[in-house]
């Protein structure tokens, strides 16, 4: 106990990035519904790819000649995910609207009263956790659907023409993903909300585009987050953007989602 | 040490906060006391700069919150007991925010054991009473042993024992050189525990004066006196000066002139006296009269018919 009176003595310099990434990582792992949402992204995401492919191997011979050599075996592995798209995104959600649906918000704020640093921290944090846990999905998923494909059913390996970029580049879309849905919390603040928009965003607006004229409605659709996904994780996908412009305008629209965010942290009252 | 100035704040047209200045000086339990609305939590909300004020200032040790270069080291608040994520024990809570202004893990388990939460420290908070949250909230506003502390409603949801021992800690506090700025609804608790009181009713200041002061200038403060002569006694003080209340039991109750100089009146009369005791307001009625101006409901006064102001 320092008698206050005479003033106490700081540490030198100023609070900062380092102290507020291991709070954010203790945030995270100290949860235990994000721990089983991380785990649960892997095995069903995993699980999915290996139903996919057990599936189309076990019909390999009653497909059709023009099927077995449009069949894509390292998009039909990565269809898992489709599936961790929704729990890393609603992941996304809660991290950020967690804190404003407890009010832990406030004593984070309190601690460090420079907003945007914190909202990077949160970002890097999961973005990192996101990215580590979606390419263990991918690479998990791959050679086990590839294991599943056994002979004669077409499969692939790394070095298969776009086979490593669409593995590696799903991880890449899932963590893009997740901080799109981080930047809408942050816009959003309520976890109903927030997940309503993301959803939305993912998997209804696509059905409205779909609705529209048929001439201008591939113009649309290839800005779509699910159709760039799409064209990152399978080989043909008619005309989408190629998977890494398509990536690129994903985090464009992560970046973007996470400015806003970022600006309205800065100007509402917590 | 705080210093609000000028400090307004709106919600829409609804003025919470409006030109609230004050100060709060180290080594004193500050109160600061209103009826609920009155913009206490707001104002608290301000000094930590989580809303910002639509006009005025205020500096924490002569610094806006978001200046302050290690936070929890120079501010600790209570603001929300609840304000806490069910999911996460109470140590992760602690831990996470020690890391971010680099307190020591060790001291998170002193904080524990000082709130007495040690046996529940990995227990997750969703489970914590109303009480045991409050003790996580102190918990975490003592964690980086800050000279500013500051509590919104520290003792809501604590049994007697728990009201107690908040109380000693306040003081305790006050007493290390730290500067203390408590908020409650209850004059009575106040009463007990600070020093000094900043009272505020629709967001604006009414007074800020030591406690003992608050409770002495009162005009709620009278002599009782019964006297077999009483209507003669009566006519003498009221030409003093004084204004006197007959009660229905026969006693009159006399502001104005204290006990000795009622005494000094009597004896040169004389008359003779029953009683001559000085009664003294509780801070509750005390705080009741500064704050009827301002506060938004309350009843229609009672006045009583006896009531005679002389010279008025």
């Amino acid at each position: 106990m320092t008698p206050a009176g005479a003033g106490k003595v700081l540490p030198p310099g100023r609070y900062g990035m380092s102290g507020l990434l291991r709070s954010e990582w203790t945030k995270l792992r100290s949860i235990r519904s994000t721990m089983w949402t991380l785990g649960l992204t892997i095995v069903v995401g995993t699980g999915i790819g290996a139903l996919a492919t057990a599936e189309t191997r076990a019909h390999w011979s009653s497909m059709s000649l023009g099927s077995r050599l449009s069949f894509d075996p390292t998009g039909t592995s990565l269809a898992g995910a489709f599936f961790g798209q929704l729990t890393i995104g609603i992941l996304g959600v809660l991290v950020m609207s967690g804190e404003y649906g407890t009010g832990t918000i406030r004593a984070t704020f309190s601690a460090a009263p420079r907003r945007p640093l914190v909202l990077v921290a949160k970002a890097a944090v999961f973005g990192v956790v996101a990215l580590v846990v979606a390419e263990v999905v991918a690479f998990l998923s791959f050679f086990l659907g590839q294991v599943l494909l056994s002979a004669p059913a077409t499969h692939a390996t790394l070095g298969s023409p776009g086979a490593l970029r669409a593995v590696a580049g799903s991880g890449l879309y899932l963590c893009a993903i997740g901080l799109f849905a981080l930047g809408l919390a942050t816009i959003i603040r309520h976890t109903a909300g927030a997940i309503s928009a993301f959803v939305g965003v993912l998997l209804v607006l696509p059905i409205i585009v779909r609705a529209l004229p048929s001439s201008i409605e591939p113009e649309i659709e290839r800005f779509l987050p699910d159709h760039i996904g799409g064209a990152i994780i399978s080989l043909h996908m008619g005309d989408a953007f190629s998977p890494w412009i398509g990536l690129l305008l994903l985090c464009g629209y992560a970046a973007l989602a996470l400015v806003i965010g970022g600006v309205l942290l800065v100007r509402r009252d917590a | 040490m705080i210093e609000a100035k000028g400090l307004t704040k709106h919600y829409g047209t609804k003025v919470a906060v409006d030109q609230l200045s004050f100060e709060v000086q180290p080594g004193v339990v500050t109160g600061f006391l209103g009826p609920n609305g009155s913009g206490k939590s707001t104002t608290m909300r301000m000094i930590m700069g989580l809303d910002a004020p639509n006009a005025g200032d205020v500096t924490v040790n002569g610094r806006h919150y978001h200046d302050l270069p290690w936070p929890l080291h120079e501010v600790g608040a209570l603001l929300e007991a609840k304000a806490i994520h069910p999911g996460r024990s109470a140590r992760a809570h602690l831990q996470m925010l020690a890391e971010t202004n680099h307190v020591g893990l060790g001291r998170v388990d002193e904080v524990l054991e000082t709130v007495g939460l040690s046996s529940v420290a990995g227990q997750r908070a969703g489970k914590f009473s109303l009480g045991m949250s409050q003790r996580l909230g102190i918990a975490a506003a003592l964690l980086g042993d800050p000279e500013v502390l500051l509590f919104d409603e520290p003792v809501n949801g604590l049994d007697p024992d728990g009201i107690r021992w908040v109380r000693n800690l306040l003081k305790g506090l006050a007493r290390q050189g730290r500067t203390v700025f408590v908020s409650s609804h209850l004059m009575s608790e106040m009463a007990l525990t600070a020093d000094e009181v900043v009272i505020i009713g629709k967001g604006r200041l009414i007074a800020q004066v030591p406690t003992a002061e608050l409770i002495a200038q009162s005009s709620q403060r009278f002599v009782r006196v019964r006297s077999p002569e009483i209507a003669k006694l009566r006519a003498a003080l009221d030409r003093d000066g004084a204004t006197t209340v007959l009660e229905d039991d026969g006693s009159l109750s006399v502001r104005g002139l204290d006990e000795i100089a009622i005494g000094e009146l009597a004896g040169r009369i004389p008359v003779v006296l029953h009683e001559l005791s000085p009664q003294s307001a509780s801070l509750e009625e005390a705080f009741m009269e500064l704050t009827e101006e301002s506060i938004e409901y309350h009843g229609a006064p009672a006045t009583s018919t006896s009531e005679k102001r002389a010279g008025a």
